[in-house]
């Protein structure tokens, strides 16, 4: 079936007058129907990474596998939620909806029904003729996850979804997301900065040291689902593991603000419930 | 409606009050009676239509080049380096000045004035679809080729929609560089033409003339903005979510 395996890859950026290693020898598996969510400090690769595996950035050496097909180019058997939603303004959420399933020909009868179908999924049936204007967030988020799964794609790629919306919109799309992932067992990879948001959804919890981006730990999660993100047990495991970004991004600090950055009580890290993120 | 009204009474005032001589300065009803003559005799509507012909011609050329140049020129570097930057240089140029050449090259001909038209509306539609494709955020195209678009269908459906708003911009730049074109070349030499009927009306003393297809040219540039744009400036409005709420 259609696992991903990422193999050894590495991705440098030439800029103007630097380059920065934005991957070094990153490699991980992801079973089939398995929720995996990439986290780390802003800048650490994360965004890149998942860009290879969609396709849309090629790797400088290694190689990703779709199953045991190596990925070239972005393919519809994996889909992309983009942390905007990169929704097409001029249409309306069922047409967004059904652009993909346009592109690959499906008629005017079926794509209506299988777009309204997946709007039915994350409960926007009601504004299936609304332009995106008229959503809020949290729902035109809804609808670029309508416009991924609709796709029907065995690989779900989403990069930093929620990360524009207010706390209880998110709470709301966690519930949402896990409930879809139940019914559809696609395989996910997921990115954020969020350690509890990562938590709340993962299978696995990877995460990311920075510069040269890799892969350093990986956490299973066995808690019971639905899962949200005030439940203690996803505090303490965020805990834990945020005790470990903690040391990569003091790293990150010393490196882009230079001297005398001090991460403990800097208020960008609450030690105690370490939300990181949350508060953005 | 109030204001126009009143803006007619004072020139209906000034006029009777005499300050000028009537040749110079007609009444509101000497420019009907003149523009009820035109109609009559036919030579004000065959004038404009004689005009608007140009003008669309002109201006669907203009559309027919500008647009998919424009799109090539947001679209491909070495293009923009090369045409991008002939096009920014010849935009400086006010379009009468295109037509000497003109007149050398096709002679007091429609073609003449047909070129000088051309030549002031693509330049400026070309620019304006330029800018508009380049401002399309790429994470529409990236989105766009994670579903399978194929490169025909990433032009048509998600560039060329995504710079609407532009591509709107760019042709109403063009009809009203089209239109000043068009009365700039036909009042410069004899053809048919509502700049024709300018001339013609100085030529004779008849201001009135000169009134009327003035206000012939107004009435149509409104026309065109209300019955044509505007339409569909109101719907990229709508769907964009621009409208004052
Ligand atoms: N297109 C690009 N050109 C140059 N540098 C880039 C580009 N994309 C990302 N980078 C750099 O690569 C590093 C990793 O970026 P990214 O994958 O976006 O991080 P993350 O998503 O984890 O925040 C950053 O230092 C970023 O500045
Ligand atoms: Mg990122």
């Amino acid at each position: 079936m259609a696992g991903i395996s990422i193999c050894g890859v590495s991705k440098k950026f030439t800029g103007r007058n630097d380059a920065v290693q934005a991957l070094e020898n990153a490699t991980l598996e992801i079973a089939d129907g398995e929720f995996v969510v990439l986290v780390g400090p802003s800048g650490c690769g994360k965004s890149t990474l998942l860009n290879i595996v969609a396709g849309l950035d090629v790797a400088d050496t290694g190689q990703v596998y779709e199953g045991n097909k190596p990925v070239k180019e972005p393919g519809r058997s994996r889909s992309v939620v983009f942390q905007d939603g990169a929704l097409f303004p001029w249409l309306t959420a069922q047409k967004n909806v059904e652009f993909g399933l346009k592109q690959m020909g499906l008629n005017r009868k079926e794509r209506a029904e299988r777009a309204a179908h997946y709007l039915q999924l994350v409960h926007l049936t009601k504004f299936r003729e609304s332009f995106l204007h008229e959503l809020s967030g949290g729902m035109r988020q809804r609808v670029a996850i309508a416009r991924a799964l609709a796709m029907e794609p065995e690989v779900l790629l989403m990069d930093e979804p929620f990360s524009a919306l207010d706390a209880q919109t998110r709470e709301d799309l966690y519930v949402s997301l896990q409930e879809v992932w139940e019914r559809t067992r696609k395989t996910i990879l997921f990115v954020t900065h969020n350690v509890r948001e990562a938590v709340v959804l993962a299978d696995k919890v990877v995460l990311m040291g920075i510069r040269p981006g890799r892969i350093q730990t990986v956490f299973p999660i066995r808690l019971a689902r639905p899962r949200h993100a005030e439940d203690v047990d996803v505090a303490k495991v965020a805990h834990q593991i945020s005790m470990g970004l903690k040391e990569s991004l003091a790293l990150t600090r010393n490196e882009e603000y230079d001297e005398g950055w001090q991460p403990e009580g800097s208020g960008l890290l609450r030690p105690a419930d370490s939300v990181l993120g949350d508060n953005i | 409606m109030v204001f126009f009204a009143l803006l007619i009474a004072c020139w209906a005032t000034i006029s009777k009050l005499g300050v000028w001589d009537s040749t110079l300065f007609p009444s509101p009803f000497q420019v009907v009676k003149t523009f009820w003559n035109g109609i009559a005799d036919r030579s004000l509507l065959i004038a404009t239509g004689a005009s608007l012909r140009r003008l669309l011609l002109g201006y669907v050329i203009s559309l027919v080049i500008g647009v998919p140049l424009g799109v090539l020129l947001a679209r491909q570097k070495w293009a923009d380096e090369t045409i991008g930057l002939l096009v920014l240089g010849l935009q400086t140029l006010p379009s009468v000045c295109w037509l000497p050449l003109a007149l050398l090259w096709f002679g007091l001909s429609d073609t003449a004035i047909l070129f000088v038209v051309i030549m002031g509306a693509w330049l400026t539609i070309t620019t304006a679809i330029r800018d508009g494709v380049r401002n399309v955020p790429p994470v529409y195209l990236r989105a766009a080729r994670t579903m399978g678009t194929k490169p025909l269908s990433l032009y048509l459906e998600v560039l060329l929609p995504a710079a609407l708003p532009s591509l709107l911009t760019g042709a109403k730049l063009g009809w009203s560089f089209a239109w000043r074109s068009l009365m700039a070349g036909e009042l410069l030499f004899v053809s048919i033409g509502l700049g024709h009927q300018m001339t013609m009306g100085r030529e004779l003393g008849d201001m009135s003339q000169v009134i009327t297809v003035m206000g012939v040219i107004i009435a149509l540039g409104l026309l065109t903005d209300r019955l044509i744009f505007a339409p569909f400036e109101d719907q990229i409005r709508e769907r964009w979510g621009l409208t004052a709420k």
